[in-house]
């Protein structure tokens, strides 16, 4: 049977999803994505500077992506609205990630918010994929609300700490119908697998890859690593035992 | 007259489209989004719609993010 990821009825060709801001130039930028084999990448809105120049970023995005915009300087759900409407209006289709912040050290997600701005925007009919704190009560009130997926922090934001959050997001992995997308915090390619190993249906990286020295190259790297786990968890690995137990036969020794 | 555009004072002479004040400021048109007092303004409205003495408005685009 072919293992596909659906999302809101749509197959996604990638487990790996790319996030596009820190990278050196838009050209490394466009290497990296393709190397990544990546279908959903997000971007962000922001004013223009009319003194920076303008050049369009989405030039360099390969045809075929998903783009998704994510309301990044957001502090409620009203602002996450306002610039999930404002990226609609771009013409960039109806995907848009929901990240609701108010704490500036930790950035990490406002739950509440997230899940009145996913309910205003899923009866608008985007689908909604929202950034969210590891919480089942809180994932199940945003399925509820219409979310297209939960997107769990492995650890803070650009932190590189990997899957800190193992626990809370097995739970979601394990009691949720929707696909789990680790987002955030994820920084070595071992730390995509472990997320892959445990269930999750999908990781989204950004800065460890564009922050590498090597983006493109890490980007491959996580494009296996993500696509190891999943071969690992769809294998059912052998349990955890306390006591050693011989890998050779028991019997028949040389004595 | 003075508007405020993406958080600051502009002041010009003369009547201006969005379009016009768009295309005066030196922007690239395509995948822009302008927001004209909390209303996002349809493109196709873009020539049409003018901007008048203390409005407040946006112009964004899409750039790298995560």
């Amino acid at each position: 049977m072919d293992d596909v990821l659906k999302i809101a009825g749509r197959e996604i060709r990638s487990r790996f999803l790319l996030g596009t801001g820190k990278f050196p130039s838009h050209t490394v930028m466009r290497d990296t994505i393709v190397a990544s084999g990546s279908h959903i990448v997000t971007v962000a809105v922001r004013r223009v500077d009319p003194d920076a120049g303008s050049e369009n970023m989405l030039e360099y995005v390969p045809s075929g992506c998903i783009l998704m915009p994510n309301t990044s300087g957001a502090r409620n759900a009203d602002e996450a609205v306002r610039i999930a409407r404002l990226a609609r209006a771009m013409g960039c289709g109806d995907w848009i990630k929901i990240e609701v912040i108010s704490d500036n050290r930790y950035l990490l997600p406002d739950n509440a918010e997230t899940i009145r701005a996913t309910d205003i925007l899923a009866k608008e009919g985007f689908v909604v994929m929202p950034y969210m704190n590891p919480d089942l009560m809180d994932a199940r009130r945003l399925r509820d609300a219409g979310a297209a997926s939960v997107m769990p922090l492995g650890a803070p934001i650009g932190t590189n700490k990997g899957l800190r959050m193992r626990e809370m997001i097995s739970i979601l992995i394990e009691e949720m119908d929707l696909p789990v997308v680790v987002d955030a915090g994820i920084g070595l390619p071992s730390q995509a697998a472990e997320s892959m190993e445990i269930g999750a249906d999908a990781v989204l990286v950004n800065t460890a890859v564009a922050t590498a020295k090597d983006p493109a190259r890490i980007a491959r790297a996580f494009a296996m690593a993500i696509q190891a786990g999943r071969e690992a968890y769809l294998a059912g690995p052998g349990s955890i035992k306390k006591y050693a137990e011989a890998s050779s036969p028991l019997t028949g020794f040389l004595r | 007259m003075i508007i405020t555009l993406n958080g600051r004072k502009v002041e010009f002479d003369g009547k201006i489209s969005v379009k016009g004040l768009i295309t005066a400021r030196g922007l690239k048109t395509d995948s822009l989004v302008v927001e004209k007092n909390r209303s996002i303004v349809p493109r196709d409205e873009w020539d049409s719609v003018m901007v008048e003495e203390g409005d407040t408005l946006e112009v964004l685009s899409l750039v790298g993010g995560g």
